[in-house]
């Protein structure tokens, strides 16, 4: 499910449209809050208020009963109620499989891409200290 | 007196209809989009989100619209947004360890694990000004090499392992976290209260009472063990789910500073440690943090506490920017009968300074024209 | 046992239904004794009394630790409905509660048991609301003290029987103190510290 935090809400509405979806309602409409984030005293220490960050959630109810609830950074009650619709069908044993997947597998695809492109870009600025040293002339 | 509150509401309404247009500036000039601040004025983002205490990038590049580039009303904007939202409740303590690391320093050790990433960073660059950036300036592509999978352990950790630090302070079983937005700051502060006060001060005080501490106000010796930027996952656990949810990543500065140690006749020496922690890349204000956190430290660590940074209740009182500046400027506000009563005071006073005065020098002035 | 998926409903309308409620609990803080009615609906979950529902959704968030009476602690349905549409954590240490939740007055604990403030913060101390029978019919009493122009009278049938008795430590702990909100279905009655109660008998 880490993948659709990450994901854009059109994104996850893009994916899901290839599922026929089955009936489902608000069990919590999407509403804005925050929550604290918390870090660590030295990194790994005894845990300290950082500061808030905006967040949004839902909880959708299928009408076969599956309950699902989205949480997200930011204010896009859009998406925490798209991700509240998949962590329901995750659970659901005709529409699990397809969510998967359809929505999950290809978002985690496009993350790792992301991530690997950030990554190379970082790496490049890695300092080599032995290059000056070995350099042969 | 009624009639002055009327026509200063007028006034009033009026001079924020001038402040929008002000705001605006020249409308032949193309104006200036929210992404445009966040993606291109990211580090101001950055700081509006740390010391106004609330991560959303949106929001924060709004405030700096709305306060037309001043940093300190932005943030004040921001927290009296946060004001207005419930809590969800607290996140788990994120894991800087596990940080997927876009810049990663250390001045303490040349070879570290993982290395040294250099990211994106103004060190090394000349502080001339580029006039290529004047318009139109299209960046070339970043270059790319390979990434390594190597884990990037953090710097404390390792010197940690050979006992040549003190470890980090472990919360007792139970213990609740500090937090100064839901109970007012009472002095001694233990640490995590500190660094909750810290995290949102104003770099520019932290700034500067760091640099005392550099300066020999409370001298403490500092390396920086490590600085790394990047970003970190969030979870929550949500009452009613019963488990951690994710919740995204964010992008965090870290700065271990490494001090001069300490021992005693029971305990080995060992190096101590300041710690700084901001939202984004804000890397001046976590190094500025971690000297403030160590100075903070001089009464647990048994040192004498005779310079400013040293002196919580100073700094921890004076860090915030949003209550420093709501009480310079309420200056500015009417004091129009506070005043009066002085002028009264004063008259009164000059009144009773001139007789004494005439009174004192009476017996000359008979004196004088005597002569 | 309810799952979430049964669950009452919060608000239809969140922001509006909890504003209000708060109006009206701040009308009944301000007006000692004068009963003011709770429109908003929501669903109740075991022996709440749908004013003491509104409360709670206007109330209690994750900040407001709660102190729950046997009745109401032992409900799975009462928990539950708290915990999804609150998120307020229940405890069972009434000393540090923001709000202690009595379904029925004769399960109320001695009032010592519960916060009562400090001298520096008078206001960390437990807020008790008590659902009672009546609050317009049955013994009448006298109520005096701020924001009551003289005397107020209040007629209501409550539990138990010596609570505005027990109530005078109110007299010599001030500042500190315990704030009580009556409910009796949507009306809504406050007895907050400074309130001084007689009872005129039946």
């Amino acid at each position: 499910m880490a993948v659709l935090a990450h994901a854009e809400a059109g994104e996850i509405a893009a994916r899901l449209r290839a599922i026929s979806l089955p009936g489902h309602q608000d069990l919590r409409e999407p509403e804005n809050g925050l929550v604290m984030l918390r870090g660590r005293v030295g990194g790994d220490g005894a845990p300290f208020n950082l500061g808030e960050a905006t967040v949004s959630r839902a909880a959708v109810r299928l009408a076969s009963g599956e309950i699902g609830f989205g949480y997200t950074l930011g204010r896009d009650g859009q998406k925490a109620r798209l991700i509240a619709l998949c962590d329901a069908l995750v659970q659901s044993p005709e529409f699990g499989a397809a969510v998967e997947r359809d929505v999950i597998a290809p978002l985690r695809e496009q993350l790792m891409i992301r991530r690997k492109q950030s990554a190379e870009e970082t790496a490049a600025t890695k300092v080599d200290f032995y290059t000056m040293v070995r350099g042969e002339g | 007196m009624y009639v002055a509150v009327k026509g200063g509401e007028r006034a009033i309404e009026n001079a924020h209809r001038l402040l929008a247009n002000a705001r605006r500036g020249d409308q032949g000039v193309a104006e200036v989009s929210l992404d445009q601040i966040s993606e291109q004025l990211g580090l101001a983002v950055d700081r509006v989100m740390s010391e106004g205490s609330l991560y959303d990038r949106e929001l924060a590049a709004l405030a700096i619209k709305q306060a037309r580039g001043d940093l300190i009303e932005a943030i004040f904007l921001v927290r009296a947004f946060r004001a207005t939202l419930p809590r969800f409740g607290a996140s788990e303590p994120v894991d800087t360890g596990a940080m997927r690391v876009r810049r990663r320093v250390s001045a303490t050790f040349k070879d570290i694990p993982g290395g040294q990433i250099l990211g994106p960073t103004f060190d090394y660059t000349h502080r001339l000004l580029d006039p290529s950036l004047a318009e139109g300036f299209v960046p070339e592509a970043p270059a790319t090499s390979e990434a390594s999978s190597a884990a990037t352990p953090r710097v404390t950790d390792i010197l940690g392992r050979d006992g040549l630090i003190e470890t980090s302070p472990q919360a007792e079983e139970g213990a609740s976290v500090g937090d100064l937005t839901r109970e007012p700051l009472n002095f001694p502060a233990d640490r995590d209260l500190r660094l909750q006060n810290l995290a949102r001060g104003d770099e520019g005080f932290l700034l500067a009472m760091g640099y005392s501490t550099q300066r020999g106000y409370g001298r403490n010796h500092p390396f920086v063990g490590e600085i790394r930027f990047g970003d970190v996952e969030v979870e929550f656990a949500a009452e009613e789910v019963g488990f951690a949810v994710p919740l995204g990543s964010i992008e965090l500065t870290e700065c271990q500073m490494v001090n001069q140690f300490k021992g005693s006749a029971t305990e080995a020496p060992c190096f101590t440690r300041g710690y700084g922690l901001a939202f984004g890349q804000s890397e001046r204000k976590t190094m500025s943090m971690a000297l403030v956190d160590r100075a903070l430290r001089a009464r647990e660590l048994g040192e004498e506490a005779l310079a400013p940074a040293q002196d919580e209740e100073f700094v921890l009182s004076h860090s915030d920017n949003v209550q420093a500046t709501g009480f310079v400027e309420h200056l500015k506000l009417p004091h129009y009968v506070d005043f009066q009563s002085e002028l009264g005071l004063l008259r009164k006073l000059r009144k009773e300074f001139a007789e004494a005065s005439a009174e004192a020098n009476a017996p000359d002035a008979m004196k004088e024209a005597a002569e | 046992m309810t799952t979430i998926a049964e669950l009452p409903p919060g608000f239809v309308d969140k922001v509006l239904s909890a504003q209000s409620t708060f109006r009206s609990v701040m009308d009944a803080m301000a007006r000692p004794g004068a009963v003011q009615r709770i429109v908003p609906m929501a669903g109740t979950a075991g022996p709440m009394m749908r004013g003491m529902a509104a409360i709670a959704l206007t109330l209690f968030d994750h900040d407001t630790p709660l102190w729950l009476d046997p009745r109401m602690a032992e409900s799975t349905d009462v928990l539950k409905w708290l915990k999804f549409h609150t998120g307020a954590p229940v405890i069972q240490d009434s000393s540090i509660a923001a709000f202690a939740l009595i379904s029925d007055g004769v399960l109320l604990p001695d009032l010592q048991r519960f916060a009562l403030g400090t001298n520096e913060y008078p206001d960390r101390s437990t807020t008790v609301i008590v659902q009672v029978e009546s609050l317009d019919s049955g013994p009448s009493f006298e109520l005096r003290g701020p924001g009551i122009d003289g005397v107020a009278t209040l007629q209501a049938s409550v539990k138990p029987f010596d609570l505005f008795e027990l109530l005078r430590i109110n007299e010599t702990l001030f500042p500190r103190g315990i704030d009580v909100v009556l409910v009796a279905d949507d009306a809504v009655v406050a007895i907050p510290r400074t309130t001084r109660v007689t009872s005129l008998g039946v």
